[in-house]
């Protein structure tokens, strides 16, 4: 299946790339070829870095792109920083919209006694209806490295706490994210990925 | 809740995992990409692969080896040893590395921690610090002398103020080794690594010193390390990460299980 991959040059793509073939798929990167993502089945945004970065989504035309292609049933998802920017926007670079799937925004982990950033394996609390964690139970431990979350919403699919109970996944239609990567959380991240290349295209209401 | 994480390391020397024993002799003790999976099937939170090659043409054999370790490693997956230029970094990046670790280069060039954050995230930058007890100093844990070139070699740098520097320049994580503590199997230098850890906001790898589980326990406690790296596990009684883990979280240590 032609998956693509999303490079807004934040980053390094290898590892998620290296999951998606090990799962059978055929990643297409693309950094502004809007062809990529017109003929795409799938649609990852992954994202290590600063939501600023996100900036070039829009510069490229990338960001209407996707729009066309979630209207059209396409699955999409968004891992970490990409997750965050299916939401209206971030405090770590207020002048920067977001998609706004969601119309909630993210914002920095309280400062406090604990560490920020939030860097390790922490567990998931899922709700079994999801479709993108099916086969994953609470408890399962996933890879985070992060500063910046997205709250808990109507749409999140798995909580997870650190500090407070924060968004780990979000759904809604063809519409997917992940505040953790599943390209590092060992088998219970290869199966959410697989998950993810499995679902039913469903256009969005 | 955030779990401690346990990391093996594998250093490296040609492309194969050596492993020295009593300091003096090096033992062949195996294929990186095998030792990976078995760490990572075994229970290891993240692998850290440290290259310990000289020389030049031993780092095309290093991106082979990273390349090939990578390949089926779905773990977080650091490379130090040898990295002294972004483009170094990159490379290492695009044969498979999540993170890379750097240490005497740094410290020779300390933007080189802002340059690899720039480019890859600071999640990417690991800042490995070696440092030993300075007795003369007014405190000689936090005034713990930073040491390069294998802990031969003396930099006037300072364990917290460097790590406090390093932060500030976006790296992402310390991995901290305690050259008083490293090689002895007494334990941790807890002291150490907790003064460490409360003087940044990035985690804080603890190393050197581990011989037993109940170090782990000391140094994720009292040491309030985040991580701690086992660089034999089968030096401490256990058999694998996993047998590790089932003996911390008996004394109520969060760690991922099941592995």
């Amino acid at each position: 299946m032609r998956v693509a991959v999303i490079d807004y040059k934040a980053g390094n793509l290898t590892s998620v790339l290296k999951a998606l073939r090990h799962l059978g798929a055929e990643p297409e990167v693309t950094d502004s070829d809007l062809v990529v993502l017109a003929r795409a089945g799938r649609i990852v945004l992954p994202g290590v870095g600063h939501f600023a970065a996100t900036r070039r989504l829009d510069e490229t035309g990338m960001t209407g792109e996707i729009r066309v292609a979630i209207a059209r049933g396409v699955p999409f998802l968004g891992i970490c920083v990409g997750m965050q920017w299916l939401f209206a926007g971030s405090s770590e670079a207020p002048d920067q919209p977001g998609l706004a799937a969601f119309p909630e925004q993210c914002a920095r982990f309280p400062e406090g006694a604990e560490k920020v950033p939030h860097v390790g394996w922490n567990a998931l609390e899922v709700n079994p209806a999801s479709r993108l964690l099916a086969g994953v139970s609470s408890g399962a431990h996933v890879y985070f490295t992060h500063s910046y979350r997205a709250p808990v919403i109507a749409a999140t699919t798995a909580a997870t706490t650190y500090i407070e109970p924060f968004s780990a996944a979000v759904e809604r239609d063809n519409i997917f994210g992940v505040q953790f990567h599943p390209e590092k959380s060992g088998d219970t991240g290869l199966k959410i990925l697989s998950n993810f290349l499995g679902v039913e295209s469903e256009p969005a209401c | 809740m955030l779990t401690k994480r346990i990391i093996a390391c594998l250093d490296v020397r040609e492309g194969r995992v050596v492993k020295g024993i009593q300091f003096v002799d090096i033992v062949d003790a195996g294929d990186p990409a095998e030792l990976a999976a078995r760490h990572a099937r075994e229970g290891a939170d993240e692998i850290v692969l440290l290259d310990i090659t000289a020389t030049h043409e031993g780092r095309k054999t290093l991106l082979d080896t990273v390349r090939r370790t990578a390949k089926e490693l779905f773990v977080p997956f650091c490379v130090g040893g040898g990295i002294r230029t972004a483009s170094d970094a990159e490379q290492v990046f695009d044969a498979g590395a999540d993170k890379v670790s750097v240490n005497s280069a740094a410290i020779a060039d300390p933007s080189l921690i802002d340059a690899i954050g720039r480019s890859f995230g600071a999640q990417a930058v690991v800042v490995a610090i070696d440092a030993r007890r300075d007795p003369s100093a007014a405190d000689p844990v936090r005034d713990a002398q930073v040491l390069v070139a294998g802990g031969r070699k003396v930099t006037g740098r300072r364990v917290v103020e460097w790590a406090r520097e390093a932060e500030s320049r976006g790296a992402g994580e310390i991995l901290l080794t305690s050259m008083d503590a490293d090689g002895t199997r007494a334990g941790f230098d807890c002291e150490l690594t907790a003064a460490v850890s409360a003087a940044v906001s990035i985690p804080v790898i603890a190393s050197g010193g581990a011989g037993a589980v109940a170090h782990f326990t000391d140094v994720f406690t009292r040491g309030r390390a985040d991580a701690a790296l086992a660089a034999s596990i089968f030096h401490f009684g256990v058999s694998s990460a996993c047998a590790l883990k089932a003996e911390l979280v008996q004394s109520g240590i969060p760690v991922r299980l099941p592995c």
